[in-house]
């Protein structure tokens, strides 16, 4: 099993990298660009074998570990392995 | 008494929490390692500055669930003196030990620089041998410095005494132009509402002793050792 985390800031908090980037953006000719929010992405391999309740693990781990719930909001997303019964190398 | 300064991979202030501790204020002190659990013989702890694990994923993040920080929870929660200096204040935030979170700069540069904090009240354990509206001149060197918070939390903090510094100019005014990383307020430091547990982003450690420019830390530091000897002496 495969998850993918996002974890974005909260828009009521400043993001000082975001505001840079829409900066160097607009100074390169972008004029459309308003805004820019920077995010942090994890991809998460889980071990199908093992008992437990990975998606509850899965919230827990973004939530009390890869997110700063103070600053961040995270975001789930689990891909169940559709390559299962394929030669493994 | 007896002081423990943690040590986590990546801590670089150490050596000097160590060093004002054991010469300058001249009490006992030990290294205490990350992975330790038991920290039962110590009556104040310090979590130094530095870049504990490389300040991956955020500052203090990492740490904030090693073992130690675990022991350094109980520890706090039986009301034993917690003081984190920097990178320390981050580990704290990130624990939830003290409200809140540190965030980049506002500018977004490290800054390396002398600043001047104003202490807002002598009502803890840090800052009883400090006069409220007294003015520090401290060293500060942080990336992640900006405190913020929601506004119900900001309440909370001011309702309850738990602002205990801010970054102001050399009268003492915490003008927003003496801000130096765009925290919330101006705020350099607060307690829990226990006010057992204090972080600040200014390194006091290293500033006491006048041949380093200042030794305006040095009162913080003699706060806490007064107030262990009171306690003991009680």
């Amino acid at each position: 099993m495969k998850a993918k985390v996002y974890v974005t800031l909260k828009p009521s908090v400043l993001d000082p990298q975001g505001s840079a980037i829409q900066h160097v953006l607009e100074s390169m000719g972008y004029a459309n660009v308003k805004d820019v929010r920077q995010g942090k992405y994890f991809e998460i391999a889980l071990d199908d074998e093992s008992n437990g309740t990975p998606h509850a693990d899965l919230e827990r781990i973004a939530r009390e570990v890869l997110a700063n719930p103070v600053i961040a909001d995270a975001r789930v997303e689990i891909e169940e392995d559709t390559t299962q019964g394929e030669a493994r190398q | 008494m007896k002081f423990g300064v943690v040590i986590f991979p990546g801590s670089n202030c150490d050596h000097d929490a160590y060093h004002v501790i054991s010469k300058h204020v001249g009490q006992p002190v030990d290294f205490v390692w990350h992975r330790e659990t038991d920290l039962s013989s110590y009556d104040a702890i310090v979590i130094p500055g530095g870049f504990s694990y490389g300040d991956y994923l955020r500052a203090g993040a990492l740490a904030s669930h090693s073992p130690v920080m675990r022991a350094v929870k109980d520890f706090a929660a039986r009301g034993g003196y917690v003081l984190g200096i920097c990178n320390g204040f981050q580990i704290l935030c990130e624990a939830g030990l003290l409200p809140g979170a540190l965030v980049r700069n506002e500018n977004l540069h490290f800054i390396c620089d002398h600043i001047h904090v104003r202490v807002e009240t002598s009502q803890t354990p840090f800052t009883a041998n400090l006069a409220a509206r007294q003015v520090l001149h401290l060293p500060i060197a942080h990336a992640e410095g900006n405190y913020v918070c929601d506004e119900a939390t900001f309440n909370q903090l001011t309702h309850d005494d738990q602002i205990i510094f801010r970054y102001c100019d050399a009268d003492g005014n915490a003008d927003p132009s003496a801000n130096p990383n765009g925290s919330h307020n101006s705020i350099a430091g607060i307690c829990n509402r226990a006010r057992n547990v204090l972080g600040l982003m200014p390194h006091p450690e290293r500033a006491c002793e006048d041949l380093l420019g200042s030794s305006d830390g040095s009162p913080i530091f003699r706060s806490l050792t007064s107030t262990l000897a009171a306690q003991a002496a009680r």
